[in-house]
C-alpha cells in the first residue's frame, strides 16, 4: 500500500512578542489509503498546528514553515502556490472543525454552503449541485433533507450542525479528511452518533482520516494507527493495539493511566506532575524529561531518536535503548478488555 | 446508608426561567435527592439537562422557583437575613468550571484567596491572614511565592488550584464543584481530581460534583445521579449504577462513552439514541425521555414516572421499573 499523505521532518514556528514559539518541531507521519490515523496530545502539543499546516491554513506571518515536506500523493504541498492549494483544499483534502457552532456561515443556507465546493471544484450546475447537496444531507443522516437544505445553521442543533459540516467536507469525495476534535463540543450520546457516522462513511467512501483528539476513548473507537504528540514532537507511534496494550513511552503511560476506567475500582489516578514545556524556549533534550518519573541524565541533554520496536511501532525514548535500566510500565497499562 | 447523617436535603426543587410571553424554560423541574455528610455525590447529564442549574440553585446563585433545600436541617431557600446568608456562604462554597473566567484578573492571588477570610473576619491580623493564605496555597500544591502574582501568570490547572484554595479559605462543610475539570487537559485533570479527593479525606468535606464526563464522575463519587431534561432519571451508589443501570437513558449514556481500550471498542454493542434532547421550554408530556427512549410504552406519554427506590439505595424514575413491573422482573 502506498502512502497517500506523508509528513517529513515538519517544523512550524510562530513569531510572537516573547520570541519564536516552535509549535511543531520535526514531525514525521504516514497515512495510507482508507486508514484512520489518530494524533493525540494535550493542548499545545502541536497537533492542531500540524493539521492546519497540511491544509495550508497557517497564517503567514506570524507563522512560518521552517523545514520539511508534506507529500500528498508524492507531491510536496508546501511548494504549491496559493492558487494550486485552493484546488487541493476542499477537493482532495478537506477538514472537519471542532466547533460546529462557529464553523458554518450563519448568513448562508446550509444547502448553499454544501454547494459552494461542488460548483467550484466539480463545475456542477446549480441544480445538480443542489441535488447532490440533498443526497449528502441524507448520507449524513439528516431527516427530511429536501426541506433542510433551505434552512440556516441556527435552525440546526449542535449534533445536526456537525453533520452538515461533515457533509460539506465530504462533498467532493476527498481522499484525505482531517477531523480536528470532531466530537469535543458534543454530548456523549451525540458523540456516539457522529463517531458511528464517520465509521460508516469511511466504509462507504474509503476516505483516509486524520483524527485529532485528546480523548483516548474516541481513538480506541475510530483509529487504526496512533501518533502521540508532546512538546511539538511525535513521541510514539504505532497501531492502536500497540499503543494501548504495549506502550513504551512514559508519556503514553501517563496519558493512559490518568484516565479513569469505567470498570476499574481503584481509587487513585496516576497523574502526570507538572505542566507541558514552554515552546518558545523548548528543552534541549526530551521535552517530557522534566515531568518524566524515569528521566535520566541523557534525557535532559539529548533528544532521543526513534527506536523501532516493530514494523509499525516507534518510540522516542531513551528507556528503550539497550543500555538503559529496565523500567516497568504502571500496572494498569496493557490490561486487555476486562 | 440510611443511618448516615443528611447534610443536604433537596425536595421537589424547581427552577424555571421566564422566556418571553408566558413561556418558561424548565431548567430544573422537580428533583429530589439527599447528600450525606462526608460523601461525594456526582451529578451527570448532557448539556442542558439542568445539572449546573441545580448546583447553582442550591447555593442560591439562582432563587428556586419551587421546592425546598435543607442544609443541616435548616431550610435555605426563600428570604433570609443577612446574617443567615453570611453563615450559609461560609459553610457552602463553589468551585467553578472555567478557571480563566472565575478569577478576577485585577486581584492578586493573595487577595482572591483572602476575600472570604476578610468578609467573615476569620483572621485577626494581617500576619495571620498571610499565614493562612500561604498555608492554603501549599495545601493545593502551589507555593507561597505565588501569593503576590496575578491570575494571568498561571496555567489552567494552577488557576483551578487557586479556585479550590479560595473555596477552602472559609473552612466550608460543603463544596459544589461545577465541572471543575472540563476545561483542563487530561493529564492535568487527574492532578485536580486527586487533589479534590485528598482534601475531601483530610477535611471531611462533602461534595456535589457536577460533570458530564461519566468515567471521571464514577471514579470520584460515592453515589451518582443522572439527570435528563430537568428531571432526575436515576440515582444509585456509583458501582451499582454502572453495573446495573435501570433507566434506559442511563444505559444509553453508559454505552455511549468511548472506552480507552480498543478491544472493548471493537466488540461492544452501543445503544445509539436517535435525535436530540427536546426543548426544555416545551418538554414532552409524561416521561421526559420517552421521545428518544428505545423502550417507550403507551403509559410513558401520559403519566410522569414516579421517583422511587427500586432497590435499596437505588432510585429511578421509569415505568419499566415501577412496583408492579418489578415483581415480575425481579429474579
Amino acid at each position: 500500500m502506498d502512502n497517500i499523505l506523508e509528513l517529513k521532518d515538519l517544523h512550524v514556528s510562530f513569531d510572537t512578542f516573547s520570541g519564536e514559539v516552535q509549535a511543531v518541531r520535526g514531525v514525521n507521519l504516514e497515512l495510507k489509503k482508507g486508514e484512520t490515523l489518530a494524533i493525540v496530545g494535550e493542548s499545545g502539543s502541536g497537533k492542531s498546528v500540524t493539521s492546519k499546516t497540511i491544509m495550508g491554513l497557517i497564517p503567514k506571518p506570524p507563522g512560518k514553515i521552517k523545514n520539511g515536506e508534506i507529500l500528498f500523493e508524492g507531491k510536496d504541498l508546501l511548494k504549491f502556490s496559493n492558487k494550486e492549494m485552493q484546488r487541493v483544499r476542499g477537493k482532495e483534502i478537506s477538514m472537519i472543525f471542532q466547533d460546529p457552532m462557529t464553523a458554518l456561515n450563519p448568513t448562508m443556507k446550509v444547502g448553499k454552503q454544501i454547494m459552494e465546493g461542488l460548483i467550484k471544484h466539480q463545475n456542477m450546475s446549480k441544480s445538480d449541485a443542489k441535488k447532490r447537496a440533498i443526497e449528502l444531507l441524507e448520507l449524513v443522516g439528516i431527516p427530511n433533507p429536501d426541506a433542510r437544505v433551505d434552512q440556516y445553521p441556527h435552525e440546526f442543533s449542535g449534533g445536526m450542525r456537525q453533520r452538515v459540516v461533515i457533509a460539506i467536507a465530504l462533498a467532493c469525495n476527498p481522499k484525505v479528511l482531517i477531523a480536528d476534535e470532531p466530537t469535543t463540543a458534543l454530548d456523549v450520546t451525540i458523540q456516539a452518533q457522529i463517531l458511528d457516522l464517520m465509521k460508516d462513511l469511511q466504509d462507504k467512501t474509503g476516505t483516509a482520516i486524520v483524527l485529532i483528539t485528546h480523548d483516548l476513548g474516541v481513538v480506541a473507537n475510530l483509529a487504526q494507527k496512533v501518533a502521540v504528540m508532546y512538546g511539538g514532537k511525535v513521541v510514539e507511534t504505532g497501531t492502536v493495539d500497540e499503543i494501548f496494550y504495549n506502550p513504551k513511552h512514559p508519556y503514553t503511560w501517563g496519558l493512559l493511566s490518568s484516565m479513569p476506567k469505567l470498570h476499574d475500582h481503584s481509587n487513585k489516578l496516576l497523574a502526570i506532575p507538572g505542566s507541558p514545556p514552554d515552546l518558545s524556549d523548548p528543552p534541549k533534550g526530551c521535552p517530557f524529561a522534566a515531568r518524566c518519573p524515569h528521566a535520566m541524565k541523557v534525557c535532559v541533554d539529548h533528544m532521543p531518536g526513534y527506536f523501532e520496536l516493530s514494523e509499525t511501532q516507534k518510540s522516542a525514548c531513551w528507556l528503550v535503548d539497550e543500555r538503559a535500566p529496565k523500567v516497568n510500565p504502571p500496572e494498569t497499562i496493557g490490561v486487555r478488555g476486562e | 446508608m440510611s443511618n448516615k447523617e443528611k447534610l443536604l436535603e433537596v425536595k421537589n426543587l424547581k427552577k424555571h426561567f421566564p422566556v418571553g410571553r408566558n413561556l418558561s424554560l424548565k431548567a430544573v423541574d422537580g428533583v429530589d435527592f439527599d447528600i450525606y455528610k462526608g460523601e461525594i455525590l456526582g451529578l451527570v447529564g448532557e448539556s442542558g439537562c439542568g445539572k449546573s442549574t441545580t448546583g447553582r440553585t442550591i447555593i442560591r446563585l439562582y432563587n428556586a422557583t419551587d421546592g425546598s433545600v435543607k442544609f443541616a436541617n435548616k431550610e435555605i431557600t426563600g428570604k433570609k437575613s443577612k446574617k443567615e446568608l453570611k453563615e450559609l456562604n461560609r459553610r457552602m462554597q463553589m468551585i467553578f468550571q472555567d478557571p480563566y473566567a472565575s478569577l478576577n484578573p485585577r486581584m492578586t492571588v493573595k487577595d482572591i484567596i483572602a476575600e472570604g477570610i476578610d468578609i467573615h473576619g476569620l483572621a485577626k491580623s494581617s500576619k495571620e491572614r498571610n499565614e493562612r493564605v500561604y498555608e492554603l496555597l501549599e495545601t493545593v500544591g502551589l507555593n507561597r511565592e505565588h501569593a503576590n502574582r496575578y491570575p494571568h501568570e498561571f496555567s489552567g490547572g494552577q488557576r483551578q488550584r487557586i479556585g479550590i484554595a479560595r473555596a477552602l479559605a472559609v473552612e466550608p462543610d460543603f463544596i459544589i464543584a461545577d465541572e471543575p475539570i472540563s476545561a483542563l487537559d487530561v493529564s492535568i485533570q487527574a492532578q485536580v481530581v486527586n487533589l479534590l479527593q485528598e482534601l475531601q479525606q483530610e477535611h471531611g468535606l462533602t461534595y456535589l460534583f457536577i460533570a458530564h464526563d461519566l468515567s471521571m464522575v464514577k471514579h470520584i463519587s460515592d453515589r451518582v445521579g443522572v439527570m435528563y431534561l430537568g428531571n432526575m432519571a436515576e440515582l444509585a451508589p456509583s458501582d451499582e449504577l454502572y453495573d446495573n443501570p435501570l433507566h434506559p437513558y442511563t444505559q444509553a449514556l453508559l454505552s455511549a462513552i468511548p472506552v480507552p481500550d480498543p478491544e472493548i471498542e471493537r466488540t461492544r454493542e452501543r445503544i445509539i439514541l436517535e435525535g436530540d434532547v427536546p426543548s426544555p421550554i416545551d418538554p414532552p408530556s409524561g416521561c421526559r425521555f420517552r421521545t428518544r427512549c428505545p423502550m417507550a410504552m403507551e403509559i410513558c406519554a401520559i403519566v410522569r414516572p414516579k421517583w422511587h427506590e427500586a432497590r435499596e439505595g437505588h432510585w429511578v424514575a421509569c415505568h419499566l421499573h415501577n412496583e408492579e413491573a418489578n415483581e415480575t422482573k425481579e429474579d
